[in-house]
């Protein structure tokens, strides 16, 4: 194939582009700038390891149905793994997310970086929510009955109602977990692409610059 | 003109590096993190405290579930006089002149009268004073049952909600339709009335959850759980287990003032639109911060990034 046609094809476009910016060795390293030396850069992986399980206990509730955690010992146990998982992702995820606030992780044009983690973060509190309106107990019927008025003032209820289980329920399980995937798929790769912040005052000396 | 300083920090690190292996880093933490939440999981379980049932709300407070019937059918529930979505009985809270909700039009109607009241009785073989009241009812203009709702509502209230010290008055068949939906809830049957409502397959709980709510019941036990808004409910969970704790920006408005006077005019009257529309900014504030004058300075000015890159700092002799 000549280079004139292959340069007009979308698809070699996006190999090049693919190939120049997330090369594997950029993908899969096997080194890290030496300032990666915190326990803060464990927070980013953990909450990987949380939503994981939160994925993999949330696979068998769908499968078994949305009352079997309600009269089966093991799917109260699945349940509980669901519940525990969910909570450890928020710690590590908001930490995670002060962490980069403080080192100004946005830097070095890595601001996308930064708008996919918060749009992640903003993502996974509608997604639990929406897991809280469908436990079909006692919690999610008050939880349901109260946010309705919240919604409904501002006219989302007329499009968005928490008070219909089969629309939470749909939402929970197949909608809302899409876009948490690709978001973190984009800010994954989006990490591994541009690499990690170096610290604030690491080029003062190249720039002449005393702090 | 590029930034010299952004051109260094977005250009492939070419310093000092050390050995990191993210996948070992991975595994690792699933595997540590799978044995807490699994210790968590058997020692606590996690919570699931048993559904309110309409059966189980006319039994425990039969009065309660009375007198809720008898303001179905007067039209001074909470839900009748809602407005959008479910009906234009009021044009709900507002943002200033604007009224969302309003806007966005009635999108699943309810009739209290008929949906919680009436349509419910007729699914099932009612005794003869009950029969022959929903004849009475169905067999009456429209002004003539608002009169004997409102009336007998209205008598309910001064006693009480005691119906045996309610004196006599022109309620027609208002005291016997809502005797006839006591028993049918007492029996257990409404439930599956009010899920149907005609239909095989039905997973919308809107209206179960709306005139549940209308009671002081549900309320109660909420109450009892420590869930109402006003005490940070919508963050706590039943029992002693953590809840949305996330959401303690959101629940955190409606403890201060004016968002905590329903009383105050315009922002505690309205305070879930004005509330989802602070929580809104701040969603946004946060996915744009590095674009916020001011607020992205903070890292530079108040350096807890020299304990994140300590070593790195001591030595670089920075």
């Amino acid at each position: 194939m000549s280079a004139d046609i292959e340069k007009e094809m979308w698809t070699s476009k996006l190999r090049k582009s693919w190939q120049k910016n997330l090369p594997v060795e950029k993908l899969l390293p096997d080194t890290q700038p030496s300032y990666v030396a915190s326990w803060i850069y464990l927070f980013g992986v953990a909450t990987l390891a949380a939503l994981a399980l939160i994925i993999a206990s949330g696979l068998v509730l769908s499968f078994e149905g949305a009352s079997w955690y309600h009269f089966s010992r093991v799917g109260h146990f699945v349940n509980s793994l669901h519940f525990w998982a969910v909570q450890f992702f928020f710690i590590f995820m908001v930490v995670h997310l002060w962490g980069k606030f403080w080192m100004a992780a946005w830097r070095g044009r890595r601001l996308l970086t930064w708008i996919t983690g918060a749009l992640a973060f903003v993502g996974s509190i509608a997604t639990a929510f929406t897991g809280y309106l469908i436990q079909s107990n006692f919690d999610s019927q008050w939880i349901s009955y109260e946010a309705k008025d919240g919604f409904n003032s501002v006219g989302i209820g007329s499009r968005f109602n928490v008070t219909n289980f089969g629309q939470m329920i749909l939402l929970h399980v197949a909608f809302l977990p899409v876009i948490i995937g690709v978001i973190t798929i984009i800010h994954v790769l989006l990490v591994r692409a541009k690499g990690v912040v170096p610290p604030i005052d690491a080029f003062n000396k190249e720039l002449g610059e005393r702090k | 003109m590029s930034d010299p300083r952004a051109e260094l920090e977005a250009a492939p690190w070419s310093g000092p590096t050390r050995r990191y292996d993210l996948i070992k880093e991975g595994v690792v933490a699933l595997l540590i993190l799978t044995i807490i939440v699994t210790a968590l999981s058997t020692l606590f379980g996690s919570p699931d405290d048993k559904q309110i049932t309409f059966k189980q709300w006319a039994v425990a407070a039969p009065a309660d579930f009375f007198a809720t019937s008898v303001q179905e059918l007067a039209g001074t529930s909470g839900t009748a006089g809602y407005g959008a979505p479910y009906n234009t009985a009021s044009v709900g809270v507002n943002l200033g002149p604007i009224h969302l909700a309003k806007i966005m039009g009635v999108t699943h109607p309810i009739d209290t009268v008929n949906d919680f009241v009436i349509t419910p009785l007729t699914t099932v073989a009612n005794a003869a004073p009950v029969a022959d009241a929903l004849k009475q009812w169905q067999g009456s203009d429209a002004k003539t049952q608002s009169t004997w709702a409102t009336n007998y509502d209205t008598a309910l209230s001064k006693a009480n909600q005691d119906p045996t010290k309610v004196p006599a008055g022109d309620f027609g068949p208002v005291p016997q339709l809502a005797a006839g939906l006591l028993t049918m809830a007492q029996a257990g049957s409404l439930d599956g009335a009010l899920l149907s409502q005609g239909n095989y397959f039905q997973s919308d709980y809107t209206k179960q959850t709306l005139f549940l709510g209308d009671g002081g019941y549900f309320s109660d036990q909420s109450t009892a759980s420590n869930l109402q808004g006003s005490t940070w409910g919508m963050m706590n969970e039943t029992g002693r287990y953590p809840g949305q704790a996330w959401l303690w920006l959101y629940s955190f408005w409606y403890q201060i003032p004016p968002f905590n006077n329903s009383n105050s005019h315009p922002f505690g009257a309205n305070a879930d639109a004005w509330i989802m529309v602070i929580m809104g900014a701040l969603s946004l504030g946060l996915i744009c911060m590095p674009l916020i004058p001011g607020v992205r300075s903070l890292p530079y000015k108040i350096k807890i990034h020299r304990l994140v890159w300590k070593d790195y700092y001591q030595e670089q002799n920075l």
